[in-house]
């Protein structure tokens, strides 16, 4: 019945010095549709994958406006995403109440990392289910941050979470060097490359995606679906002409949805890493 | 009288009594006068504690600094003040101890001090005091002040009580942007010896303060140079007959 006699209780130690509850919730940012992020020296582009729960059925809201400044993306369980969304926008409104002056992101995500702590630490609590790709800009420029629910965080160039997010990681680990001096529109574009590599051959249309952004002199927003489709149509159009010039291992996954996707995202599947090494 | 009525003096002790606010201050500071200046803020105030209108005190200061980046001049009441600063204290302490390179400036810190004093005086008991912050970050210069209702608002000089009568005229005409520092400090003498010649609770002992990008310097107490042998000042009333 149970997998295994230390798990009935998130503050219960295994011998071996786990605690599953906790390393569970790690899987359940696994379950959930990918969501990316990936920054420059002035802007963060988040991105996410769409997927409906079934044919009937509309699909969940996964990147969420936290203020002017700061924006999120989620996978794993959404409920609890909301309820962490909810708690960061009263702390920035809150902020800029007292101070008149935006809460710097670093210290949300340290606000929102102690509170998933604390449910890792009580025994009448569980841990949240889900995984946050926090963006945001402050004084000291754009950051992009990753919050899990054992409490940890890390600040990253550009990450991906969620079902195969690997193959988008795969994708940012190669180009992410770039990045920083990249202009807003060629981060937009690595986004839905880095989102497409996590469809595994699926088409990339702009119902199965969601883009936001936000920078120097742009506040956080989500795009709109016309805009997506245009920015998608454009870069398959560049793609064509960019075979040649473009590194050759690029090219092969850029070969149309019906050729499905080389093995780059399949052969490095997330088995067998600790979960809490995340 | 029943017996009940000659318990009194116990009526404070026990819970039915009214709640009791601060009505008036006790001991107050006079004027602060604060200008921008070429590279950041000049503030004055001078040393006195009046008890009601007894010179009783003549070493307080109400320059302070707030971090790295702030200055703030208090009048109005000393206690309050002192209160204020404390909090202050603890704010920053919490500020810093994040340690990761963001730190209040000016306008935060203007910003919450607006927020406290508003919030004390919708609890009708404020703190009883007018507030001068001014300081520099990232090299925006930033004045500014808030009074004990809450009322606040930012310019190139401000001044608090009589100061706003005396000095605010000589600073609106006498103030320019590219003020040096020593053309500050002798516009700041000029008003604060208006202020020592009219205002009956001024002391000539003062403090000049300077914020820049490079930290705050608070000067030691000194006084100005008075002539009092002006015939205006020898019969002041012999221009106004009074009908004593």
């Amino acid at each position: 019945m149970f997998r295994n006699q230390y798990d009935t209780d998130v503050t219960t130690w295994s011998p071996a010095g786990r605690l599953f509850q906790v390393e569970y919730a790690m899987e359940a940012v696994k379950q959930g549709s990918a969501a990316i992020g990936l920054r420059s020296k002035t802007h963060v582009v988040l991105a996410c994958v769409n997927k409906a729960n079934s044919e009937l059925s509309s699909h969940q809201k996964k990147i969420f406006k936290v203020d002017d400044h700061i924006g999120v993306a989620i996978s794993g369980l959404t409920a609890d995403g909301r309820v962490l969304s909810r708690y960061m926008r009263s702390e920035c409104i809150n902020y800029s109440y007292t101070y008149e002056s935006p809460l710097p992101v670093g210290r949300l995500v340290v606000q929102l990392a102690d509170k998933a702590q604390v449910c890792t630490q009580r025994s009448w609590k569980r841990p949240y289910g889900v995984g946050l790709l926090v963006g945001g800009l402050d004084e000291s420029g754009a950051h992009l941050y990753y919050n899990c629910p054992s409490g940890n965080y890390f600040e990253y160039q550009a990450f991906a979470i969620g079902s195969r997010s690997q193959a988008a990681k795969t994708y940012l680990e190669r180009r992410f060097e770039n990045f920083k001096d990249s202009s807003r529109d060629e981060l937009i574009k690595d986004a839905l490359i880095a989102t497409r590599e996590t469809l595994q051959g699926e088409k990339l249309t702009s119902s199965i995606c969601t883009i936001a952004i936000l920078g120097v002199g742009e506040p956080f927003h989500i795009l709109d679906r016309e805009t997506v489709q245009k920015l998608i149509d454009e870069f398959e159009i560049v793609k064509d002409d960019d075979v040649p010039v473009a590194d050759q291992d690029v090219a092969p996954e850029q070969g149309d949805s019906a050729a499905p996707e080389p093995a780059a995202g399949t052969d490095t599947p997330d088995q067998g890493v600790a979960p809490m090494d995340i | 009288m029943s017996p009940a009525d000659s318990n009194q003096a116990n009526d404070l002790l026990c819970p039915e009594a009214p709640i009791q606010r601060t009505q008036y201050p006790y001991v107050t500071g006079t004027s602060v006068v604060a200008i921008k200046y070429k590279d950041g803020i000049l503030m004055v105030a001078d040393l006195g504690g009046s008890y009601g209108s007894t010179l009783r005190y003549k070493s307080v200061e109400r320059i302070k600094s707030i971090g790295k980046h702030s200055l703030l001049g208090a009048s109005g009441e000393i206690s309050d003040f002192q209160e204020l600063l404390r909090n202050l204290d603890e704010l920053i302490l919490y500020d810093n101890m994040w340690d990761d390179g963001n730190a209040l400036g000016p306008k935060e810190i203007h910003s919450y001090l607006t927020r406290v004093m508003y919030n004390r005086r919708n609890k009708f008991n404020p703190l009883w005091n007018s507030l001068v912050l001014g300081g520099v970050k990232n090299g925006q210069k930033y004045l500014g002040t808030v009074n004990m209702i809450g009322v606040t608002f930012e310019d190139d000089h401000v001044t608090t009580g009589f100061g706003n009568h005396l000095a605010r005229p000589i600073l609106r005409d006498e103030w320019h942007e590219n003020l040096t520092f020593e053309e500050g400090v002798k516009l700041l003498e000029k008003c604060m010896r208006v202020l020592l010649y009219r205002d009956r609770s001024a002391v000539n002992k003062l403090q000049i303060a300077k914020i820049t990008e490079e930290g705050v310097t608070i000067s030691q107490p000194y006084s100005l140079k008075t002539f009092w042998n002006y015939s205006a000042f020898e019969n002041p009333t012999s221009g106004a007959e009074g009908s004593w």
